[in-house]
C-alpha cells in the first residue's frame, strides 16, 4: 500500500471517528438548547458561535499542555497517538455541530413540537421527531463538522506530531512536504484533500435532493 | 343514571403572563356529543381546545376526563384520547402514508393495520390514491384534508378541531364538514370545533357556545342561539340585515318569512316557524330602476345614511325595514345617489341564511 493512500485512509478514519464522537455529545446538546427555553439559553448559544472561529492552533496547543507528561492528564498517555488527534479534532468540531444543530431545530415549525404530542407520541418521541424534520440541516451539521475535522492541521500537529506511519494525516504531510520545498508531492496531497471535501459534499447534497423529489 | 361527560371544564382560567386568554369557563361534554366554539379572534378559543387536548395546562380550575382529574402526571392519558386538528396546517416532510400511519406507530399498530386505516381515511377524506405522494406538494385544501385524515386515523374519542375549514375553497369546505358528520355519526366521536364562521355551528354541530374575550357569554343548541340571535352574537359575527319571523313553506320548495311590516324575505331555505335570516350586504344588489332578475326578493326604499368607507359605501335603505347595502365607491357615483333618493335592491333567495 502506498504511503500516499495510508495517509488518505488515516486521515479519513480520524477524522469520521472525531465526527461520531462529537455527534455522541453534540447532537442531545444542540437539542436541548434548541427545544428547551431556559435563562441563559441566548449566551449559551453565543458562546458556542463564537467557539466556531476557535483557531486550531490555540486548541492544538491547550491539548498539548494537557496531555504532554507534565500536563494534568500526562498520565493517560495518549500523546502523539491517532487518539488523541481524534479527541481533539472531536472538540474542535463540537461548537460547530451544537451551533449549527441548534439553528437546523429552530427553523423548524414549532408546531410540530405540539403536532407530535397530540398524536400521542412522548417527550422523547417529539425530540426525535423534530430532529427528523431538521434532518436535511442536521446532515448538514455533520458534513461541515467532518470536513473541518479532515481539513484542519493545528490540532493534529500540536497533539499528533506528524510521526510517520503513526500520525500523520493530510495536512500535516502537505505542511512538512511544503517546508522540504516539494511542491509536486504537496500539490498532489492537496488534490486528493480538496477532492474528498468536495466529493463528500456534492454526494450529500444529491442524495438529499433526490430524497426531496 | 347520568353518564360521566366525556369532558368537563370547572372554572377554568389560562393566564399569559398578564393576559388572561380565558377565565371562569363551566363546560360539559357528552361523549359523542358535536359542540361549535364561536368568537372572534383571539377570544381564547384556540386556548380552550389546546387544555382540552393536553397541549396546554390551566392557570387554575379543573379539567376532567371521563371523570378523571387530569394533572401533570396524566396528561398523556387525554392526549391518548384526543386528538387536535390545528388551525395552521402542519405535516410532517415526508409522504402522506407517513404522516397518516405515525400516530399509530406510536401506538404500536401493525404494518397490515396501518395500511387499511391510512386507506380507509384517506378514502373519507376523498384523497384516495394519494398516499406515497409528498405531503408538502398538495394544494392548502388538500394538506388539510390530510391533517384531519391523520388525527381520524387515531379514531380517538374526542376530536379537537381549530378553525378546519378558514381560508379553504368551497369544495374542501364542504367534504371536510360532510367528513366531520359522518365521523360522528359513524364512531360517536365526540367533536369539538372552534369557529369564528357561525354558519359552520349550524352546519356541522348540535350545541354552540359563544366565547368572547376570554369568557363563554352563552351556550345552548344551535337552534336556540340562533332563533334568538342576542346582540352579543350578532356584533362578534358582524352579521348585517338580521331579521326574525314566522316561516312558512312555498310550493316551489323555498320559504317565505315575514319579517314585519308587510316584508316578506324568501329564503332557499325550506324552514317552517320562527327562524332567523341574514343576509350579506354584499349580496345585494343595488338600481335606481325597478329590477328584472332572477333575484326572488325585490324592494323599493329610500337611502337614509351613507357611510364612506373607501374603496367602498355602505348605505342604509329603508323598505319598511332597513336593509344595510354594500356597493363599490365607483357605482356610487355613477348611480349619482344621494340621501333621500329611491332605489331597489334584489337579492337571490339563496343569498338568505335562515335557521
Amino acid at each position: 500500500m502506498s504511503e500516499i493512500l495510508e495517509i488518505t485512509l488515516r486521515t479519513i478514519h480520524i477524522s469520521a471517528t472525531a465526527t461520531l464522537l462529537a455527534t455522541l455529545w453534540s447532537i442531545p446538546i444542540g437539542s436541548l438548547i434548541a427545544l428547551k427555553n431556559f435563562p441563559t439559553k441566548q449566551l449559551i448559544k453565543s458562546i458556542f458561535n463564537a467557539l466556531m472561529g476557535m483557531p486550531t492552533v490555540a486548541l492544538g496547543l491547550i491539548l498539548y499542555l494537557l496531555l504532554s507528561s507534565s500536563g494534568p492528564l500526562g498520565s493517560v498517555n495518549i500523546l502523539f497517538t491517532p487518539l488523541a488527534i481524534i479527541i481533539g479534532q472531536a472538540l474542535l468540531i463540537t461548537p460547530i455541530l451544537i451551533s449549527l444543530t441548534t439553528n437546523a431545530l429552530e427553523t423548524i415549525d414549532p408546531e410540530i413540537k405540539d403536532l407530535a404530542r397530540t398524536l400521542g407520541a412522548s417527550e422523547t418521541e417529539t425530540s426525535l421527531t423534530i430532529l427528523a424534520e431538521a434532518k436535511a440541516g442536521v446532515v448538514l451539521a455533520l458534513i461541515a463538522s467532518f470536513t473541518r475535522a479532515f481539513a484542519e492541521l493545528g490540532v493534529a500537529l500540536s497533539v499528533g506530531a506528524n510521526l510517520r506511519g503513526g500520525t500523520r494525516i493530510l495536512t500535516t504531510a502537505i505542511a512538512m512536504e511544503v517546508q522540504r520545498g516539494q511542491i509536486q508531492h504537496s500539490l498532489t496531497l492537496t488534490a486528493i484533500l480538496l477532492t474528498i471535501v468536495f466529493a463528500t459534499t456534492i454526494t450529500t447534497n444529491l442524495i438529499q435532493t433526490r430524497r426531496r423529489t | 343514571m347520568t353518564t360521566v361527560p366525556i369532558i368537563e371544564l370547572r372554572n377554568l382560567r389560562k393566564q399569559y403572563v398578564s393576559v388572561h386568554a380565558v377565565r371562569g369557563i363551566d363546560l360539559q361534554i357528552r361523549k359523542g356529543e358535536t359542540l361549535t366554539i364561536m368568537g372572534p379572534n383571539g377570544s381564547g378559543k384556540t386556548t380552550m381546545l389546546r387544555i382540552m387536548a393536553g397541549l396546554d395546562t390551566p392557570t387554575t380550575g379543573e379539567i376532567r376526563f371521563n371523570g378523571t382529574k387530569i394533572g401533570d402526571n396524566n396528561r398523556k392519558q387525554i392526549r391518548n384520547q384526543a386528538t387536535m386538528v390545528f388551525q395552521k396546517t402542519t405535516l410532517f416532510n415526508t409522504t402522506i402514508h407517513k404522516n397518516i400511519a405515525y400516530g399509530l406507530k406510536i401506538r404500536g399498530f401493525r404494518k397490515k393495520e396501518i395500511h387499511q386505516r391510512v386507506n380507509s381515511v384517506l378514502n373519507a377524506v376523498k384523497l384516495e390514491g394519494y398516499a406515497k405522494r409528498q405531503a408538502k406538494k398538495l394544494s392548502g385544501g388538500e394538506q388539510q384534508r390530510v391533517a384531519l385524515a391523520r388525527a381520524l386515523a387515531l379514531n380517538t374519542p374526542l376530536l379537537l378541531l381549530d378553525e378546519p375549514t378558514a381560508n379553504l375553497d368551497p369544495e374542501t369546505v364542504s367534504i371536510i364538514e360532510e367528513t366531520i358528520r359522518y365521523i360522528n355519526r359513524q364512531n360517536k366521536t365526540t367533536i369539538i370545533v372552534a369557529t369564528h364562521n357561525i354558519f359552520q355551528a349550524q352546519t356541522i354541530t348540535e350545541r354552540a357556545a359563544l366565547l368572547l374575550q376570554g369568557r363563554m357569554v352563552e351556550t345552548g343548541t344551535v337552534e336556540e342561539i340562533f332563533r334568538r340571535p342576542s346582540l352579543t352574537l350578532a356584533s362578534f359575527a358582524r352579521l348585517k340585515n338580521v331579521f326574525t319571523g314566522n316561516s312558512r313553506l312555498l310550493s316551489e320548495g323555498t320559504s317565505l318569512v315575514d319579517i314585519g311590516n308587510g316584508i316578506h324575505i324568501e329564503t332557499a331555505t325550506p324552514k317552517t316557524g320562527r327562524v332567523a335570516t341574514y343576509v350579506r350586504p354584499e349580496d345585494i344588489i343595488l338600481s335606481r330602476r325597478p329590477i328584472k332578475s332572477s333575484a326572488r326578493n325585490v324592494f323599493k326604499g329610500q337611502i337614509t345614511e351613507i357611510t364612506d368607507q373607501e374603496p367602498i359605501v355602505r348605505l342604509k335603505i329603508n323598505v319598511g325595514k332597513e336593509f344595510l347595502v354594500q356597493i363599490t365607491k365607483r357605482s356610487f357615483k355613477e348611480m349619482n345617489l344621494n340621501l333621500g333618493t329611491t332605489v331597489y335592491l334584489a337579492f337571490k333567495a339563496s343569498s338568505v341564511h335562515a335557521i
